[in-house]
């Protein structure tokens, strides 16, 4: 299913790219969708990226939630006018005939607070199913996307269990030979429930979002946004353990969302800040 | 006369914001036709997920031509003006014609503006209708987006379809050109359509597997969804909201009944029934009044075998209340008891405390009144119930379904053993909410109601948070609505002034009488929604110092059951006529309920002592009766005065010359206006 999306995006122009290898919550947050959303440069690329929702997490009992699973994303900038066609024929590669799914567009806006970044789209049924997040990115760290993108999520476990029928995520065919997805990650998704919820050191965490943060402002200071983009990474995910420790109150979280808003849209601002002569000078009519 | 048809085509537009974006169509075609005088016959609008459809019949060809004269100076007049009227109205200086103004020649222009053709007018009207367009939010997209200023649309726009009978109605707006082509359903028809005019439009689509009236599509929802279940001998939840949300989700709706596992019917039913229609947009049904283990939802397409698309609906449902059940298990593995101690990381306000004080306060207030009111052994019952009102707020299942608070604290108690009469109290507590509500009766339900509102308004008189004008961001206007619908209701017997003062020393207030004021607003409010009328309610309050509701109410009402009588309206009379001699005298003598039979130093006229006499009966009567709360025997103890003072009006002087006369006849009115005041103050009432 990965090979046929890759081969459908990259016929379409698209820059096929890894995984980023950190803990992070969507595939929204590699850089190759956050950074390269800002500024005017064309950018077409596609890629998996594995994500971690600790709070998501069911102990494996849950038939398709699990704290940590994979998001094929596409990022196309400037959006194209025929981009939900090609999504829908990406559809088709991978065997969902809209003759026979019932392919709806639901409004579902986006916005991550943490991120300081809002798009509008839709969430993408398959027969009642969500499979795809579609967004229109409006805003990136605090700036406006110009040109704007569109980004699609497809979450592959979930049009897996489509296309191979099954019910349970953990029945999935890993490999066509009788490796099921259950086999390579049930026992993971029991631990890792365990520890996000009952296990992980509070204070060890507390401390690590402070290091995080503390860090990102070193990179910042030292001109390297790239850099403390990871950090603001770290903190995110470092918050999202906390919540599922269940340590954090409600009127902290706001808090601890801003502070993580404020290292992304450093992050951003330092990345526009080093990059907008170059692209102002190549694109007459973008302004920053 | 022609017709015209306009269609804006977009990205799939928001169910939500589908009726406003079809008013916001015809308010802005209105107003452009208006501007440029193109008269209006028949308007219909329609929209889809993908389309917004406008078509106006009998449109004139041709605008009429105008003919408007302006008035300019006189003749003689320096040139400069003379040149800037003509500049000002576009004619040259030879074309100015000079008429006699009262016996002033004086020039005029005459202007003449043609008949425009319609077909251009709307030409200009189609980009300003997508210029001006006001949806609740906006994007930008695609490559003209490096710059701000591009346009703005709920989803990207992608088409345009102008017709003015047969013709295209040429015009662009950035970068999208109008024509006459359209596309269909986006799976059932592959490639373009052409329109003829507005006559072929609904069919064509059709054709194409689009129902372009919205109508048309929610009625086939409608029916079809209580086919479906009747078919299958169910009876469907009827919701008109889904009908409609679906109806904008789809342009060739199909609904299709569907079976989930019997075993999450053990999940209270209301989260079943929330979960597919909040997260699935799904319809439920019941059997003999009770939920079924099925589901519809309404497919977009004419599936090759609906089987298939109804299996992938069950399964996404499976997993969400599979989630719910998840939640339900894990919800119960603690007591409520355990749960409410996480209210204590919920701040209530800033000011106020966390929810863990909240609900601490609202079981000592509820204990009283359920002492006060209800059965005293019922005090302890009632303060535990208050003190896990809100655990459910710290759950799994009120974190994903923030509308089932109450409803699963219920739902908790009763899985945990605690009793129905807590777990109803507990359930209710929030009731009733909004004036058509279901009113609680159970004590320990109204007690802690109760409790948690006069805590509410308590608390946020106390920190000075009182509503003004049209501000209420706490709700307390609906907070006291209903402890007055629950006191009234209930026969609820509360001093409010000292409850309140009690309660608010708390929070360190000193005075309830902003509240006592605030809750006297509101209850003139309600009764004049009751019906009451509103002078009789300010005939009772003007006498002030009533804080008990119920007594209150009682003498609002036998005063308006009394003012319907003749007793009523001749004693008004009789009491107006009085009032106002006093008032035309300036008297005003404090003591006038003094007995002055004996100090008389005159023998009295019959009438005279005929009023005196019936005062000395009816003032202890309706003065005892009151302090039996026998508001209709006051009344009725006043209406005897009502002969005897309309005799003494039609043979006594008020005013004679003997000063003593006059002193005692005027005491004598006067004893009989307090003697009324007992009741209510006559002065307020019309009539």
């Amino acid at each position: 299913m990965i090979l046929a999306l890759h081969d459908f995006w990259s016929a379409h122009g698209c820059l096929i790219l890894q995984p980023y290898d950190m803990r992070m919550g969507a595939g929204t947050f590699h850089t190759a969708t956050t950074l390269r959303a800002l500024g005017p440069e064309p950018w077409n690329a596609a890629f998996v990226q594995p994500c971690r929702r600790p709070t998501d997490g069911r102990y494996g009992e849950n038939p398709n939630r699990l704290q940590h699973y994979y998001q094929y994303q596409v990022i196309l900038k400037p959006s194209p006018s025929d981009i939900q066609e090609l999504y829908l024929k990406s559809l088709e590669v991978i065997g969902i005939d809209p003759l026979k799914h019932d392919i709806r567009f639901v409004e579902d806006d986006w916005e991550s607070p943490t991120l300081g970044a809002w798009g509008l789209g839709w969430e993408v049924w398959c027969d009642g199913m969500e499979v795809t997040q579609f967004t229109y990115f409006q805003q990136m760290g605090g700036f406006d996307c110009k040109p704007v993108a569109g980004e699609l999520t497809y979450g592959l476990e979930r049009l897996a269990m489509y296309i191979q029928g099954v019910d349970n995520v953990y029945d999935l065919d890993f490999n066509g030979r009788g490796v099921s997805y259950g086999e390579v990650f049930l026992e993971n998704e029991r631990q890792m429930s365990k520890w996000n919820f009952e296990v992980a050191d509070t204070d060890a965490l507390f401390d690590l979002f402070n290091k995080a943060e503390a860090e990102c402002k070193n990179a910042l200071a030292g001109d390297v946004p790239i850099a403390a983009y990871e950090q603001a990474v770290e903190a995110s995910h470092i918050f999202n353990l906390l919540q599922a420790r269940g340590v954090i109150s409600v009127q902290e979280r706001a808090s601890y969302m801003a502070r993580v808003r404020d290292l992304a849209r450093g992050s951003c601002e330092k990345h526009m800040e080093l990059k907008k002569d170059e692209w102002a000078e190549k694109f007459p009519e973008w302004s920053a | 006369m022609s017709n015209f048809l306009l269609e804006l085509r977009s990205e799939e537009i928001p169910a939500r914001m589908q009726k406003g974006a079809r008013a916001e169509l015809e308010k802005l075609f209105r107003r452009e036709m208006d501007a440029a005088g193109v008269a209006l016959g028949e308007l219909t609008v329609w929209s889809t997920p993908r389309r917004l459809a406008l078509i106006a019949r009998d449109l004139p060809t041709q605008t009429d031509a105008v003919s408007e004269e302006a008035k300019g100076p006189p003749e003689g007049a320096p040139d400069q003006a003379v040149d800037g009227f003509c500049r000002k109205n576009g004619v040259s200086r030879d074309q100015l014609e000079v008429r006699d103004v009262k016996g002033r020649p004086t020039y005029f222009a005459v202007i003449n503006t043609p008949g425009r053709a319609v077909a251009e007018v709307l030409a200009e009207a189609i980009p300003a209708i997508i210029r001006d367009f006001s949806w609740p939010k906006s994007q930008r997209w695609g490559a003209a987006s490096i710059s701000t200023e591009s346009l703005r649309w709920v989803r990207p726009l992608s088409g345009i379809v102008a017709l003015m009978d047969g013709d295209v109605v040429a015009c662009e707006t950035h970068g999208i050109t109008s024509g006459n082509v359209t596309k269909g359903h986006r799976f059932h028809h592959n490639g373009e359509i052409t329109i003829g005019s507005a006559d072929d439009y609904a069919a064509k689509l059709r054709d194409a597997h689009v129902i372009v009236d919205h109508e048309e599509r929610q009625n086939i929802i409608r029916t079809g969804a209580a086919k479906a279940a009747q078919d299958a001998g169910l009876d469907l939840v009827e919701d008109e909201g889904l009908v409609i949300e679906n109806a904008g989700l789809t342009e060739w709706p199909v609904p299709l009944l569907g079976r989930f596992e019997d075993d999450f019917l053990e999940v209270p039913p209301e989260t079943i029934q929330l979960t597919a229609r909040v997260n699935q947009k799904y319809f439920v049904c019941e059997k003999d009044g009770k939920l079924a283990n099925a589901f519809i939802c309404t497919s977009n397409i004419e599936a090759e075998d609906p089987a298939v698309v109804v299996e992938g609906n069950r399964k996404v449902l499976a997993a969400r209340l599979s989630d719910a059940k998840f939640f339900w298990d894990v919800d119960r593995k603690k007591t409520l008891a355990e749960h409410a101690k996480g209210l204590e990381r919920i701040t209530f306000h800033e000011k106020l405390g966390t929810v863990a004080d909240k609900v601490e306060r609202v079981g000592w207030l509820a204990k009283w009144l359920t002492q006060l009111n209800f059965d005293h052994g019922l005090g302890d019952a009632a303060e535990k119930a208050a003190g896990l009102c809100k655990a459910d707020l710290v759950t799994e299942m009120v974190g994903e379904f923030p509308e089932l608070q109450g409803l699963m604290g219920g739902y908790y108690a009763r899985a945990e053993g605690l009793g129905d009469a807590v777990a109803d109290a507990i359930r209710d507590h929030y009731k009733p909410i909004g004036k058509s509500d279901e009113i609680p009766t159970a004590p320990l339900t109204v007690a802690v109601s109760l409790a948690d509102k006069l805590d509410t308004l308590a608390g946020f008189f106390s920190i000075d948070a009182a509503p003004t004008g049209s501000k209420d961001p706490f709700a307390l206007r609906r907070a006291a609505l209903s402890s007055i619908l629950l006191i009234q209701h209930n026969n609820l017997r509360v001093g409010l002034a000292s409850v309140l003062e009690r309660h608010m020393r708390q929070f360190g207030s000193e005075s309830p009488q902003k509240l006592l004021d605030f809750f006297a607003d509101r209850l003139k409010v309600q009764q004049r929604d009751a019906g009451v009328r509103h002078d009789l309610i300010d005939a009772v309050f003007a006498l002030g110092g009533e804080d008990d509701l119920v007594r209150l109410l009682a003498r609002v009402h036998a005063l308006q059951s009394f003012m319907a009588t003749e007793d009523g309206t001749n004693l008004l009379a009789g009491y107006k006529r009085a009032s106002n001699i006093l008032k035309k005298e300036e008297w005003d003598n404090s003591d006038s309920t003094a007995d002055n039979n004996n100090s008389l130093s005159y023998a009295p006229e019959t009438s005279e002592k005929a009023l005196i006499d019936a005062l000395d009966a009816a003032g202890p009567k309706a003065a005892s009766a009151i302090e039996s709360e026998d508001f209709e025997g006051a009344m009725a103890a006043l209406a005897s005065l009502r002969s005897p003072i309309d005799e003494f009006f039609d043979h006594v002087t008020v005013n004679d010359s003997d000063a003593d006369k006059r002193a005692a006849r005027l005491d004598l009115l006067a004893r009989f206006r307090s003697a009324v005041h007992q009741v209510a103050d006559f002065s307020r009432i019309e009539g």
